[in-house]
């Protein structure tokens, strides 16, 4: 409590509160309902069951209807609220429903049946997380396959591009060669060339390859990234030279000088490019989208979308996987947001 | 160097450090064929041989993709190598071209194209209008002294991070039919909106999510800028009593400006390729109401009964110049800002 008056009264200079500094938390308020609040909702809803997301209103938390095992019944038995014709209230159990008559029991005393009219019976709620929408889609859909096909891209893709994007900085910050300048004029070049306008013939070139609908068709085409040239090759060229010459007296290769010298004291900028790429390819929906046209081949994005045309109604595994599918990012951020962060303003590129 | 500071770069280094340790065997192995060719060759010209991986995926796909485009373009048919392609002159752009008028999509014969390249302007003016100046407003408040700054950076930040099918999804369930939305329109005695059936709806709600979902980027980047100006200016304008809209309007804004050009020309960049949020929140919809230029180039090339990739590539073609225009304007805009 008082950390949250400390903030709220926290201002410019003490003694004088600005309109501005009033309209600034306001706004920040605002800020956090409107951000946070829609993923919240999508994470609060992922957890309902079929017959509550179909509830309008909806409930703030997963609601659920209560139900109680009466001896004698084979099923669970719904529970409700009813008020009987003296105007008391009892809670009972339904057996069934005949017509606007429903047969109900007193959990406690199984062998009578009371007749209720429909309209007297208010079903009793509890607070149940739906965990079947998680598990279910596991065992019924091909949702393991889709999530087993976008971790296996992101890895591979992301090792791959850290190895061939570590090589070029290597060579482009280390050595003087000719054709250096027009090198980097490529780099540059490829920068501003996005896949949105090279769709149709990256095709080509990946039929021609004989990789349609193979993962492959989704890592390769992004592997050799100009930003993670730059980034890699900016932070090597702060790299001690003396190192690197010390270890060409040593008889190193120059394959051993950049594994085993460069590398690991680039680590920082490759963390920065590996989180990077983890995201890029995680989130990545446009190319594979073309390229994968068989359901097995499909990423969790690709899987995702197919899925919220096919099954319009069944929100409830739609949400939960929607939420499994942003779990690793939001995982990533919550560990390593100063890192993202600061990534983007010393690189301007996302 | 405060911890704070280096515990970032740490779990960093650690993530990177897992992703490399099976690799080392590897990368061992990899010494051997290297060091013969090293002595074959010499160690300077070693450099080439680093730099091939990288070249040959820069030109397998991105360089000659880009002249493959062009062939494309020029090329009829249904066939997707150039060898089955009959060559058919500037026929593919007369096609995306013909139009009685430019301001009425439907008179065109390609009005998908030209109903995608209206929309994707009105979205793009719209929510780059929206971006900076939300982006302006919220990096200048986090700019101000306040608590738990970098919570909030954050908060604005995280939705960066989330895949597009993700906040579409997110939204699409907000903004459907039952969603929390029109719950809470009708709490207050209101009638339920169809707000993703409704043309006008619709392209208010792709404005706004595309800029909820990235508005954090550009308020990084402002941020910085803001963080960049001198402080005594501030000091200096207190002690004089200058109001502060004054100071805003003759200080802040007048140095952030480099960086509000940044933020202008990349969100025009991003906003002309708009097109994975919106596919999948309104799928082009209602009708044509949403469908932008990549949406058509996509469904052209790859959705459609009839694959007709020509077509697509011409159209590409005429993306890829108005991009490059946007970039010269972008290269332009960083150069006046290292000049700054």
């Amino acid at each position: 409590m008082s950390l949250a008056t400390r903030m709220m009264t926290a201002r410019r200079k003490p003694g004088r509160w600005h309109w501005t500094d009033i309209a600034a938390y306001a706004y920040l308020a605002l800020g956090v309902v409107l951000m946070f609040g829609p993923v919240l909702w999508l994470g609060l809803s992922s957890f309902k069951t079929q017959a509550g997301l179909l509830e309008f209103p909806p409930s703030l938390l997963p609601m659920s209807q209560k139900e109680v095992a009466v001896p004698g019944q084979a099923q669970k038995l719904p529970l409700f609220e009813v008020e009987m014709p003296d105007g008391s209230k009892r809670v009972l159990a339904q057996v069934r429903r005949i017509g606007i008559q429903a047969q109900m029991v007193d959990p406690a005393n199984p062998a009578e049946t009371i007749r209720v009219p429909i309209d007297k019976r208010m079903p009793v709620r509890e607070f149940k997380l739906a965990t079947e929408n998680y598990t279910e889609p596991l065992e019924r859909f091909a949702f393991t396959r889709f999530l087993w096909n976008s971790v296996f891209v992101t890895l591979v893709a992301t090792i791959i591009t850290l190895i061939i994007n570590s090589m070029a900085a290597y060579a482009l910050s280390i050595y003087e060669f000719r054709g250096k300048t027009a090198v980097m004029l490529m780099v540059i070049g490829t920068l501003m060339i996005p896949i949105t306008i090279i769709l149709v013939p990256v095709y080509l070139v990946i039929t021609k390859l004989g990789l349609v609908n193979s993962l492959w068709a989704v890592i390769l085409p992004g592997a050799a990234t100009p930003t993670g040239v730059f980034l890699l090759r900016q932070y090597m060229l702060t790299l001690p030279r003396d190192l690197i010459e010390a270890a060409r007296m040593d008889k190193a290769s120059e394959w051993q000088i950049y594994w085993r010298i460069v590398m690991p004291l680039a680590m920082p900028a490759l963390a920065v490019l590996a989180i990077f790429s983890i995201m890029w390819r995680w989130n990545e929906f446009l190319w594979p989208l073309a390229v994968l046209t068989k359901t097995e081949s499909y990423t969790l994005q690709i899987g995702l979308n197919a899925f919220q045309g096919e099954l319009q109604t069944q929100w409830h595994y739609l949400l939960a996987m929607t939420v499994v599918t942003l779990l690793p990012v939001a995982l990533v951020f919550v560990f390593l947001q100063r890192f993202i962060t600061t990534g983007i303003a010393n690189t301007g590129m996302k | 160097m405060a911890t704070a500071e280096t515990n970032p770069r740490r779990e960093g280094a650690g993530a990177a450090g897992f992703l490399a340790a099976p690799l080392a065997l590897l990368m061992r192995l990899v010494d051997g064929p290297m060091r013969a060719l090293q002595r074959l060759i010499g160690e300077r010209r070693m450099a080439y041989v680093f730099i091939l991986p990288n070249l040959a995926f820069f030109s397998l796909f991105v360089f000659l993709p880009l002249v493959i485009n062009l062939v494309f373009s020029v090329t009829g048919g249904a066939g997707l190598f150039p060898s089955e392609r009959p060559f058919v002159g500037a026929q593919q752009y007369g096609y995306l071209f013909d139009c009685g008028s430019f301001l009425d999509p439907s008179s065109c014969r390609e009005d998908h194209f030209w109903r995608g390249v209206s929309n994707t302007a009105r979205f793009t003016v719209f929510q780059v209008t929206a971006m900076v100046l939300f982006s302006l407003l919220t990096a200048v408040v986090l700019n101000m002294k306040i608590r738990a700054r970098g919570f909030f950076r954050a908060v604005y930040f995280f939705p960066v991070l989330l895949s597009p099918v993700v906040v579409a999804l997110t939204w699409k369930w907000i903004l459907q039919r039952d969603g929390l939305l029109n719950a809470a329109i009708t709490s207050i005695g209101g009638e339920r909106i169809l707000f993703l059936v409704d043309p006008s709806w619709a392209m208010f709600w792709i404005v706004f999510v595309s800029v909820w979902a990235h508005m954090g980027f550009y308020t990084l980047i402002l941020l910085a800028g803001l963080q960049a100006i001198p402080a005594d200016l501030y000091e200096a304008a207190e002690m004089d009593a200058t109001p502060r809209w004054r100071v805003f309007w003759r200080i802040t804004l007048p140095l952030l400006w480099p960086n509000m050009i940044v933020v202008i020309v990349l969100a025009l960049i991003k906003g002309v390729q708009t097109f994975d949020e919106v596919f999948v929140l309104t799928g082009g919809g209602p009708g044509t109401a949403t469908l932008m230029i990549v949406h058509y180039i996509y469904e052209t090339a790859f959705a459609n009964q009839v694959q007709n990739f020509g077509l697509a590539a011409a159209a590409s073609v005429v993306l890829g110049i108005v991009l490059f225009a946007l970039t010269l304007a972008q290269l332009a805009a960083s150069r006046r800002k290292g000049a700054a």
